[in-house]
């Protein structure tokens, strides 16, 4: 039986390979929208200087939420903003992810109890794929968060949704590690 | 003031300030607080709040021409709330001094001094925000940092926050 017989009764290669080569496209080239919220927008400018140089993921942010993929929720959002946020994300084209990065914007951060103005996360009011941690997170941690997103992309297929890739992505993570000690023993056999 | 302590010589610019003020308000300011930190007196006669702060504006022996802050405070025991007004004059005389206005915690209001000194306005605005007392004859009385249908005023000490927001929920 010839591949092509067998990709179209069985496991469908010939969509699986087209799956993989936009996957590959659309997390080689994710676009953020270029806005920032607090201090968190600091460190998230610092990892797209030259120091971090976010452009070597083809990571660039846009001015525009029409032209993007990705919004980074960096810093505090304040219930003012909540509304804001809303439209913005509203007016990215799908398929769009959210990274929300800090503390602030994954649960209030230091103003979860006594910050009146604050919203206690950004996800009570758009769904967040990828949480990274900390006050601020260094570039590093944005770096990882920006793979964990590139990893759910890569998860993603025809006829999966997107819980099921989050699912799946929470279950069996790509972690480096293990891709660089397959790669090398595979080299040595 | 404890006996025997020393007053530094800027407290003693002050009080000399304070004693042209007094001269010519008599009853409507109260006595001089030689406060080290930011000697201050209030005013007890409201109404003429305004017209003492062009009077130290311009009188040439007080120049306070600069405004430096304006703060709210909540008196909740004496069913108070009230600005402090921290004034300098910067450049001219050097001296400073600290103004103390209060008014009712609820629905009370404070004469606007927007006009005599600029930094005034988004200063009473803001006090405004955060304690609710009104300032009247102020060119834009509206909010300035909570959105403008936001409910009570967040830093009065028996705030409580409200559960929702268009919607969205506020408490964490
Ligand atoms: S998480 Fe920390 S660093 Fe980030 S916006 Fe909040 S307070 Fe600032």
């Amino acid at each position: 039986m010839g591949l092509l017989d067998a990709g179209i009764k069985n496991h469908n290669v010939l969509v699986t390979s087209v799956d993989n080569v936009l996957n590959w496209a659309r997390l080689s080239s994710l676009w953020p929208m270029g806005f920032g919220l607090a201090c968190c927008a600091i460190e998230m400018m610092a990892t797209n200087a030259s120091n971090y140089d976010l452009e070597r993921f083809g990571i660039f942010p846009r001015s525009s939420p029409r032209q993007s993929d990705l919004m980074i929720v960096a810093g505090t959002v304040t219930m003012k903003m909540a509304e804001r946020v809303i439209r913005l994300y509203e007016q990215m084209p799908e398929p769009r992810y959210v990274l929300s990065m800090g503390s602030c914007s994954n649960c209030g951060g230091p103003y979860w109890e006594h910050g009146y103005h604050v919203l206690k996360g950004v996800d009570r009011i758009i769904p967040v794929d990828v949480y990274v941690p900390g006050c601020p997170p260094r570039p590093e941690s944005l770096i990882g968060g920006l793979m964990k997103v590139q990893e759910l992309i890569r998860m993603e297929q025809i006829g999966i949704s997107r819980a099921d890739a989050l699912k799946k992505l929470a279950e069996k993570s790509v972690d480096p590690q293990f891709v660089i000690e397959s790669e090398r023993n595979a080299a040595s056999a | 003031m404890e006996e025997g302590q020393v007053i530094s010589q800027s407290v003693q610019q002050s009080a000399a300030a304070y004693a042209i003020i007094k001269d010519k308000f008599g009853e409507a300011v109260s006595a001089f607080d030689a406060n080290e930190t930011m000697p201050f007196f209030e005013v007890l006669d409201l109404s003429a709040w305004p017209e003492i702060a062009l009077f130290m504006r311009d009188n040439p022996k007080l120049q306070f021409n600069y405004m430096a802050c304006l703060s709210g405070v909540d008196y909740q025991s004496e069913e108070k709330v009230g600005i402090v007004c921290n004034l300098e004059s910067l450049g001219k005389l050097n001296h400073r001094i600290a103004v103390k206005v209060k008014c009712a915690r609820t629905g009370g209001s404070i004469p606007s001094v927007a006009g005599v000194w600029h930094t005034a306005n988004w200063h009473e605005r803001e006090a405004y925000d955060m304690y609710g007392m009104l300032f009247s004859a102020h060119p834009d009385m509206r909010r300035i940092l909570c959105p403008d249908d936001w409910e009570g005023y967040p830093l009065l000490k028996d705030y409580k926050v409200q559960e929702s927001y268009h919607g969205i929920k506020v408490p964490y």
